[in-house]
């Protein structure tokens, strides 16, 4: 490490390109929006900064706090459903033979590398009414009918496909099948760190697989499942391709409230105000996941 | 009641453990006793490492049994074997207290928790860690890592200890120090270890009997010292110590004399039988230690309890190597062949002082010689 | 119990082995890969509407998705911005990686944290940003292509680069600086030492982060939703608009079109890293 005043001339032709673009493109952007957050819409197009908290006032109503907390639930229900998921699968990958490990990982990394809007398309044509899933499940239906008539059974009569697309069970559907391998990946990373022998010397000294589980493996891979936690957490909070795509009328998240305000409801001021509720909300999450890891690294 | 004749505490049947094509471990069969201290010596690769681990059950065999104090092995997990394992890592668990870490095995063995802090304190003692029980592994160095993964595994109190290479993470001088106080361990504990090693002297030093491992088969086994004064192969003469091995044609063979004819370095009397087949292409190991050595001008030497001119070479000094206690030299024979010859510096000031290019006779007693058939 | 116990014992961390986990990982890859594989699947199909049943195969409507001039202008909006945002964040990340490698300067930390901000900041803050910041400067609508493409570009490149710096940052960790002091003692300027010694090093992470960019910015829809103007759409959004109400073939073939451009990149991108970022110079 080189302090920058023994080259001055080096640092500024290094540092300076990158420093005026996250500044000019990034920080000079957020902070419009935020300065847009305390204004009053006057007249069509323009703003008035006034310094007003109305909007965050507006955004603490119950319509639009239910909405936020309704996100946080499906992002957490995500999260949740994610981790239990993708541990197992992040095991497995650990524990694979040489050979299995990488084609394993690719099978994961692949849908992640691949365009979300197109996943999300996918999954509609399968969730549809006349997708493959009803069919499927209608098929099935079919047939456990004609075994019951078989068995002299009371036939269970016409199937009607079940409404799984534009609900809140295809938006957390979506999110999770969006975010599995943000979660995988973190996982298995601590998890490859792990020394495998104190799972083996947990073993060793009585411990079943599920004891060892809890108090060896979970404490010692504590800060990759809280960076998992984080990593889909955080994005499933924000999203607004998913529900938009998959939700109905009633699973609506923040982010496309927030798109509301800008594309067709046209109040920016609002809009700004619940865009950094929700980045305050992330910073939030973020700077526990860092407090907490750095909680678990001491204890180790 | 006949006194029965004492049963194994560890019985290995014919064991094999192929990884695909490869065998690691190839159809050994051994038994361990109880209160022993057993090695398994190899060089790295060689097996010893999984044969351990099979005996913890952390790999499973192939083919062939294993029989821990009467009971087949086969369908019981680690978890309920009744031996503990101290690994080469040691595996100390870097979130839990030195106590916690001790005491983990009987606190899921659900023993009461006033006996647990007496045991736990007791393990501390044995392995000299009183007063540690407060500190995290972080806080420890890596001797004494060692034996709270020492002191977790005999908290336990296991038929038998295995012992992964416990001494390599640690220092030259620690490792001296630690073989003695393993050996004192185990004749305190009185329980029965098994070792895996590839460092000789650490075999050497601490076993009762070593068993030194091939490419997945049991080249040797028996006492240190017969390991070192009656290799039964070339594989063990090599392995364990310096040794200078020579081809040879077996001429004589006695009840009480043997004569190995060798090219390289002339005839090797034997003051013993060797019951090898007569006239067989065979080895002849000759430790460095074993052969003496005396400058040119003092005149051709007689060897002791040898007919004269037998065990008797003469060369020339081509390098030399001061090891403070021992220098070893590196004598090039008249026939052409380098062997290495060791002598204790038993004098600061040595008279026969020998350097690069002196000439000088070697001689050795009759009874030094080992003539191997593989 | 005992029906499902195996013959040969398994060893104990063998989990992959155990039967409930493969079957766990089978139903994880299934549930991963069906909705892609279905999708691919019928777009061979011959059939107008609801894809369910199969009618036999065809490529019409692959004819189709190619003979779709809009599809096709924002498939090359789509490409033109992915490229030239890779190559400015390349550099610019580059820049960044090594000026936080390299030196320390007041603030450091800060910058390290701003720089980590565009990765952490949710999709639709940023693209609200976006869309605030080109409104606010006023920037022009009506220039020629690509001049017009600029907006969408600065963007992506606003949250493209950090991913880089992240990447690049990660592989200086591993660069022996004794090389570069070897070489100064050698005789190279500060300049021929970073082309003949650090940057053959960076080459792999340059390389992952390049890639990283590129899919990052072809698969952006949110951002570029905010940034877009009616005569800049992107594949993304382009595909958005077709797919908001219906499914239809011709959506499915473009999509399995990207799909192989997404594998044939990984592909490369695999090739590429077990080449150069192995083993080898991995130390």
């Amino acid at each position: 490490m080189q302090d920058w005043k023994l080259n001055r001339a080096l640092f500024a032709s290094i540092a300076s390109a990158p420093t005026l673009w996250l500044v000019l493109f990034f920080i000079v952007p957020l902070g419009l929006v935020w300065l847009y957050s305390f204004g009053t819409n006057v007249g069509l197009t323009e703003i008035d900064i006034s310094g007003t908290f109305a909007n965050y006032a507006r955004a603490l109503e119950p319509l639009y706090l239910g909405i936020f907390l309704k996100s946080v639930w499906i992002a957490g229900l995500t999260t949740v459903i994610c981790l239990v998921v993708g541990f197992p699968v992040a095991l497995a990958i650990v524990f694979a033979t040489p050979k299995w490990r990488p084609w394993l990982l690719l099978g994961i990394m692949l849908p992640f590398w691949t365009n979300l809007l197109i996943r999300t398309y996918a999954l509609m044509a399968v969730l549809r009414t006349e997708g493959f899933a009803n069919q499927t499940i209608g098929w099935m239906w079919d047939k456990w009918s004609g075994l019951m008539t078989f068995a002299g059974l009371q036939p269970l009569g016409d199937f009607t496909p079940l409404p799984l697309l534009y609900n809140n069970f295809a938006v957390v559907l979506g999110l999770v099948y969006v975010h599995l391998p943000f979660m995988v990946l973190p996982l298995y990373a601590a998890l490859d760190r792990l020394d495998k022998s104190l799972i083996e010397a947990s073993l060793d000294l009585g411990a079943g697989h599920v004891r060892t589980l809890l108090s060896i493996v979970a404490p010692l891979a504590a800060p990759g499942i809280i960076s998992g936690i984080i990593i889909t957490f955080v994005p499933a909070l924000g999203a607004y391709l998913t529900p938009d795509l998959l939700g109905g009328t009633d699973s609506q998240m923040i982010a496309n409230v927030i798109e509301r305000q800008f594309k067709r409801a046209n109040d920016w001021p609002f809009g700004a105000a619940l865009s950094f509720l929700l980045m305050y909300a992330t910073f939030i999450a973020i700077a526990f996941q860092a407090m907490k890891s750095r909680q678990a690294e001491r204890r180790q | 009641m006949a006194t029965a004749p004492k049963q194994p505490i560890i019985s290995i049947q014919n064991v094999t453990k192929r990884f695909g094509a490869v065998a690691a471990v190839d159809n050994i069969s051994l038994d361990i006793m109880p209160g022993e201290f057993f090695v398994l010596l190899g060089p790295s690769g060689c097996g010893k490492t999984t044969l351990l681990r099979m005996i913890a059950g952390f790999e499973v065999p192939t083919e062939g049994r294993i029989v821990i104090d009467g009971q087949d092995m086969a369908h019981v997990s680690p978890n309920k074997r009744p031996v503990n394992m101290v690994f080469q890592s040691y595996a100390v668990f870097p979130h839990m207290t030195v106590t916690e870490n001790v005491g983990y095995g009987l606190r899921i063995a659900r023993v009461p928790s006033s006996e647990i802090k007496s045991r736990v304190e007791e393990a501390l003692a044995l392995v000299k860690l009183d007063g540690f029980g407060g500190r995290r592994p972080d806080q420890l160095s890596g001797g004494q890592r060692q034996r709270v993964a020492l002191a977790r595994s005999l908290v336990m109190r296991p038929k038998v200890l295995l012992l992964d290479e416990p001494l390599s993470a640690l220092d030259a001088k620690l490792r001296a120090a630690m073989q003695f106080e393993l050996a004192d361990l185990q004749e305190q504990v009185g329980i029965t270890f098994v070792t895996v090693t590839h460092d000789q002297d650490e075999a050497l030093s601490m076993a009762g009997r070593i068993a030194v491992i091939n490419k997945g088969l049991v080249a040797q086994l028996s006492t240190p010292s017969d390991l070192y004064e009656f290799p039964a192969n070339r594989f063990v003469a090599d392995f364990i110590g310096s040794v200078n091995l020579f081809d040879g044609r077996l001429t004589v063979d006695e009840p009480d004399r043997a004569i190995v004819d060798c090219p390289e370095i002339g005839r090797i009397y034997l003051n013993h039988g060797v019951t090898g087949p007569h006239d067989a292409n065979v080895h002849v190991a000759l430790r460095p230690e074993k052969i003496a050595m005396i400058p040119e001008a003092k005149g051709k030497p007689t060897a002791p309890e040898c007919p004269e001119g037998d065990n008797i070479a003469h060369g020339q000094i081509r390098g030399m190597s001061y090891l403070g206690d021992i220098t070893i030299y590196e004598v090039k024979l008249d026939s052409g062949r380098v062997i290495r010859v060791s002598r204790p510096n038993l004098s600061r000031y040595d008279q026969e002082d020998f350097t690069w290019e002196d000439k000088v006779w070697l001689s050795w007693h009759g009874s030094s010689p080992v003539v191997l058939q593989s | 119990m005992s029906l499902f116990k195996p013959r040969v014992p398994l060893a104990p961390l063998e989990y992959t082995k155990r039967l409930w986990m493969r079957a766990w990982v089978g139903l994880v890859l299934f549930f991963l890969y069906a909705p892609l594989l279905t999708l691919i699947a019928f777009s061979f199909n011959d059939s107008r509407r609801g894809n369910v049943v199969w009618r036999g195969f065809t490529f019409d409507y692959y004819e189709k998705a190619l003979n779709n001039e809009s599809l096709m202008i924002a498939m090359g909006n789509s490409l033109t911005i992915a490229l030239i945002s890779t190559i400015v964040s390349v550099v610019i990340g580059a820049l960044a990686a090594v000026m936080l490698w390299r030196f320390r300067f007041p603030g450091k930390t800060a910058t390290e944290g701003a720089m980590a901000l565009p990765i952490v900041v949710p999709e639709i803050c940023m693209g609200v940003a976006m869309l605030v910041f080109f409104a606010k400067i006023g920037f022009p609508t009506d220039l020629p292509w690509p001049f017009s493409l600029g907006a969408i570009i600065i963007a992506h490149i606003t949250f493209c680069f950090p991913f880089v710096t992240m990447v690049v940052r990660s592989r200086l960790t591993s660069f022996n600086r004794e090389e570069e002091e070897a070489a100064k003692d050698l005789g190279a300027t500060e300049w021929q030492a970073f082309r003949d010694v650090l940057l053959p090093h960076m080459k792999p992470g340059l390389v992952a982060g390049a890639l990283l960019a590129f899919t990052l910015s072809l698969d952006d829809f949110v951002i570029t939703f905010f940034t877009s103007g009616p005569n800049t759409i992107t594949f993304p959004v382009k595909v958005y608009s077709m797919v908001r109400f219906s499914v239809t073939p011709e959506v499915n073939a473009a999509s399995a079109l990207l799909i192989a451009l997404t594998v044939i990149l990984t592909t490369i991108a695999l090739k590429v890293q077990s080449r150069m970022g192995g083993t080898p110079q991995g130390h």
